[in-house]
């Protein structure tokens, strides 16, 4: 009986290796063609290593020629106004929805389940409509608008603000704080792991947001990584690898960054969707 | 509370002492509660509530290109646009892809996922976090990114054929070939959707009772007998929200078609998205409006079916 637990449990661990290898390939494949000459691919099409790693060509032709470091600001920018935004307007409603009653609170929070049950694809051509209308069309702005407060992130907020006692606030409240005392004093920094959380995926989101970047930017000048990235693939024929492989380095290194640091707060996230 | 309770006169006692109540849970003003969701309230009616209903009212309309700076200027021809999509050619062959897509990647993705959780809930003892953040990786894995590298492993003298060539195999067109342009699609949306699954299974399996399990492995029944009679029917609540969750993702399915294959070769990898994508490039605002109105009907009947299934149970 034992034997038979430990032979099982090395073919699960040699299994999940395998998987595990199956998962990370692809990250294998960016992490060394990036380094590659146009000339290695030709030669050694199944080759793994590149001849050497100090190899920057790929990166600097990156920046010099096609243009990566405004699209990398352009990201910087997006994701930065993204984050910050919604912490503070995903928690200013997570408060409300949870701990203010007022009349069209179960409306609001149904208007929450069903923004987050929408997914973006059905609605962005009536979206840009919209955008034309308000003149935000090629614009940074237009390009964060949608994300300013993101259902999901008002969701875990909310989520997180009930487990707050109401005690605390009534103190706060009999000693005579207002509202938006009482919600930057007290609520605020109680917050701490709910804020990390919505900041950690509202950032993989507008860092990786495609689809509506792609629409709405129409000038190099306002593409974010993932645009420009798209746009040299499509334009090179698919045959510069070395230089596509690097561009993808780019745009997969920060968020890789932080997952290895902040693994938990990524998992949370999406474990978040799961705790109606 | 009582004093105050006595202290009314004529006023029933039930409604005053309500009254206090209400006063001392309620802040100062209901309208301040509304400045704190404002932002939300904005962002919401400006690009979900009225995009929908632009969406509804404009998919009856014939707008194009020409109308955008002037929305007013459109004709109304009612359901002729579904008359004219649901019998367009190339938006059939999009919508049997789309099922091809959610009839085999849900299934293939959730039952990889499911069966990933158990192996690290229940098999195996040591490293558990760490395979479970590799196997998570690929999720936030830009999608971008993410097609180039797969574009660049399936040409035809790419890593993959050249693999295969060492086997002795000559490796097919993969993305010139309508069958495994399809599978390789498939291949790169459920290599970046499974750590999804895994996760939200792997915190259903950790919020079953230990002691569930030591009843039943007590009784004799045996590995597979548990999973199937008692793991899988407590997992119901989880295993509807991934359902859900997968089922409107592979739905609405566009980036991994349209970066890797750009919807070719002849349309065999093209989703409705994607189509939807193509005719609002086109200028066909009217087309593109009601292919989104076809998707957000499939997205309502997913759940409306998984509100039904969710009833009788609960």
């Amino acid at each position: 009986m034992n034997r038979l637990h430990v032979v099982r449990e090395s073919g699960l661990y040699l299994a999940l290796c395998l998987v595990s290898a199956l998962m990370l390939l692809p990250f294998a494949w960016v992490a060394f063609g990036a380094f590659k000459t146009q000339g290695e691919f030709m030669s050694n099409p199944g080759g793994w290593l590149p001849e050497s790693f100090a190899n920057l060509d790929n990166f600097i032709v990156l920046f010099t020629e096609e243009g990566f470091g405004p699209y990398l600001v352009n990201s910087i920018i997006v994701s930065a106004v993204t984050v910050l935004a919604n912490v503070l307007f995903c928690s200013m409603a997570g408060y409300a929805l949870a701990k203010l009653p007022f009349r069209g609170r179960g409306l609001l929070m149904g208007c929450v389940l069903v923004a987050m049950t929408v997914p973006y694809v059905a609605l962005f051509v009536p979206q840009f409509l919209i955008t034309v209308q308000l003149g935000l069309v090629n614009t940074l702005a237009g390009i964060v608008a949608p994300m300013l407060v993101m259902p999901l992130g008002v969701f875990i907020m909310r989520q997180f603000a009930l487990s707050i006692p109401d005690e605390l606030l009534e103190a706060a409240r009999i000693d005579g704080a207002g509202e938006f005392g009482i919600f930057l004093r007290v609520f605020l920094p109680l917050l701490g792991p709910a804020i990390a959380t919505v900041s950690i995926f509202t950032f993989l989101a507008s860092w990786n947001s495609f689809l509506w970047p792609l629409v709405v930017a129409q000038t190099e000048e306002v593409f974010t990584l993932p645009v420009g990235l798209a746009t040299a693939s499509q334009a090179s024929n698919t045959t510069a690898y070395g230089l596509l492989l690097a561009g993808a380095i780019v745009v997969l290194l920060p968020v890789l960054i932080l997952f290895l640091f902040l693994q938990r707060y990524f998992i949370q996230g999406i474990a978040a969707t799961g705790l109606k | 509370m009582a004093l105050q309770t006595t202290s009314v006169g004529a006023v029933p006692v039930h409604r005053s002492l309500r009254r206090v109540r209400a006063r001392r849970m309620r802040p100062a003003h209901a309208g301040i509660a509304w400045l704190f969701v404002l932002p939300f309230v904005v962002i919401f009616a400006v690009f979900t509530a009225v995009p929908a209903a632009t969406a509804v009212v404009l998919t009856m309309t014939d707008i194009g290109v020409a109308d955008l700076r002037d929305p007013f200027g459109v004709n109304f021809v009612f359901l002729e646009n579904f008359q004219t999509v649901l019998t367009a050619p190339d938006f059939l062959r999009s919508a049997l892809n789309t099922v091809i897509y959610v009839g085999i990647g849900v299934p293939a993705t959730m039952a990889i996922g499911f069966l990933l959780a158990l192996a690290l809930d229940s098999g195996i003892r040591r490293a558990r976090s760490v395979f479970r953040a590799i196997i998570y990786v690929p999720v936030i894995a830009n999608i971008v990114a993410a097609a180039v590298v797969w574009q660049y492993a399936f040409t035809l003298n790419g890593p993959i054929n050249s693999f295969l060539a060492d086997l002795g195999i000559v490796g097919p067109n993969w993305l010139g070939t309508p069958t495994t342009a399809l599978f390789v699609v498939l291949l790169l949306t459920i290599w970046r959707t499974t750590g999804t699954c895994m996760v939200l299974f792997l915190a259903g399996l950790q919020s079953i009772p230990e002691e569930v399990h030591e009843a039943a492995s007590l009784d004799g029944a045996g590995y597979w007998r548990r999973v199937f009679q008692m793991t899988l029917p407590l997992l119901r609540p989880t295993t509807l929200l991934v359902t859900v969750l997968m089922s409107v993702m592979y739905l609405n399915i566009f980036e991994e078609p349209f970066l890797v294959t750009d919807g070719g070769p002849l349309g065999s990898t093209k989703s409705v998205a994607l189509w939807v994508y193509e005719q609002f490039g086109f200028g066909n605002m009217s087309n593109a409006m009601t292919g989104s109105i076809v998707l957000l009907l499939g997205v309502l009947v997913i759940c409306v079916i998984q509100f039904r299934m969710l009833r009788p149970k609960q």
